[in-house]
């Protein structure tokens, strides 16, 4: 099965910060105030996703 | 996860805008939620009130998330869109400029002190009940009926907002949010990407 891995749309990002605290696994930080960046250890479980309230993040597959 | 004393700060957004009801001098408080993310963007760089100090922003996520308040539906693109966050700023700044101009026209006795709470800029609702005439300046009291009337109505969009869509969907189109994120890139304007 294909990794799967948060992925941010920036120019939608508001930088809140709600999908940092969703993250059990801190994979999810935001970059400066600007925009939330995923790191390696991202596992794909969408909490994230669901919860940010620009619908910024999607989970796609990686190769 | 351990709690940290500033998981609680939505405790004083709830008693800030009970406190209104009692004795409108309290509105000053608010200011702190407009300079205290400002400072943090200005010299931290960082959004980090929102995403740590920011008791509304705490207050609403309990509201939608912990007590499922929430229908958790994705908004609708407009209202995420560029356009409408910088608009509302835009706006919203516009709304508080006038707010300053009727304080100031107080202050020079051109206007009388009006005891009315605004809300989302149209409904004026009386509420002498908590005023209590003091020796301060009347104007004084005219910057509290206004910001308490920001504070007010920003708080109910929040919750309609909440209550449609995500918990935090006023975080979107936030002014506090929008501006601190505009600082941010100002700052990282022109800076080579972590990426
Ligand atoms: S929750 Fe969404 S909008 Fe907020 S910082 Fe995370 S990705 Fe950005
Ligand atoms: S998908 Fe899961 S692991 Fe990855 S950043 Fe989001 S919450 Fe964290
Ligand atoms: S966007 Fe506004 S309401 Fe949301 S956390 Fe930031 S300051 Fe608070």
């Amino acid at each position: 099965m294909a990794k799967r891995k948060a992925v941010v749309d920036k120019t939608h990002c508001v930088a809140c910060g709600c999908c940092t605290s969703a993250c059990k696994l801190q994979a999810i930080t935001v970059f400066r105030g600007i925009y939330a960046q995923v790191s390696d250890r991202c596992v794909g479980c969408a909490k994230c996703a669901s919860i940010c309230p620009a619908d910024a993040i999607r989970v796609e597959s990686s190769t | 996860m351990k709690k940290h004393f500033y998981d609680y700060l939505w405790i004083a957004s709830a008693l800030y805008l009970i406190l209104g009801f009692f004795n409108i001098l309290f509105a000053w408080l608010g200011l702190l939620c407009f300079m205290i993310p400002l400072l943090i963007s200005i010299f931290g760089k960082s959004k980090a009130y929102c995403n740590r100090y920011c008791g509304r922003g705490q207050l609403f996520s309990l509201l939608g998330q912990t007590l499922h308040l929430s229908r958790n539906k994705p908004m609708p693109r407009f209202l995420k869109s560029r356009i409408f966050r910088y608009g509302f700023l835009a706006f919203f700044m516009t709304m508080f400029g006038l707010m300053i101009a009727q304080t100031v026209g107080v202050f020079l006795n051109a206007d009388s002190l009006k005891t009315a709470v605004t809300l989302l800029w149209t409904f004026r609702v009386p509420w002498t009940f908590a005023y209590t005439e003091t020796a301060l300046p009347a104007w004084i009291s005219q910057f509290a009926f206004g910001f308490y009337s920001i504070m007010l109505t920003s708080t109910i969009l929040g919750i309609v907002l909440m209550v449609l869509y995500k918990p935090r969907a006023w975080c979107v189109c936030c002014p506090m949010g929008t501006m601190t994120q505009l600082v941010c890139k100002g700052h990282a304007h022109g800076k080579t990407e972590q990426n």
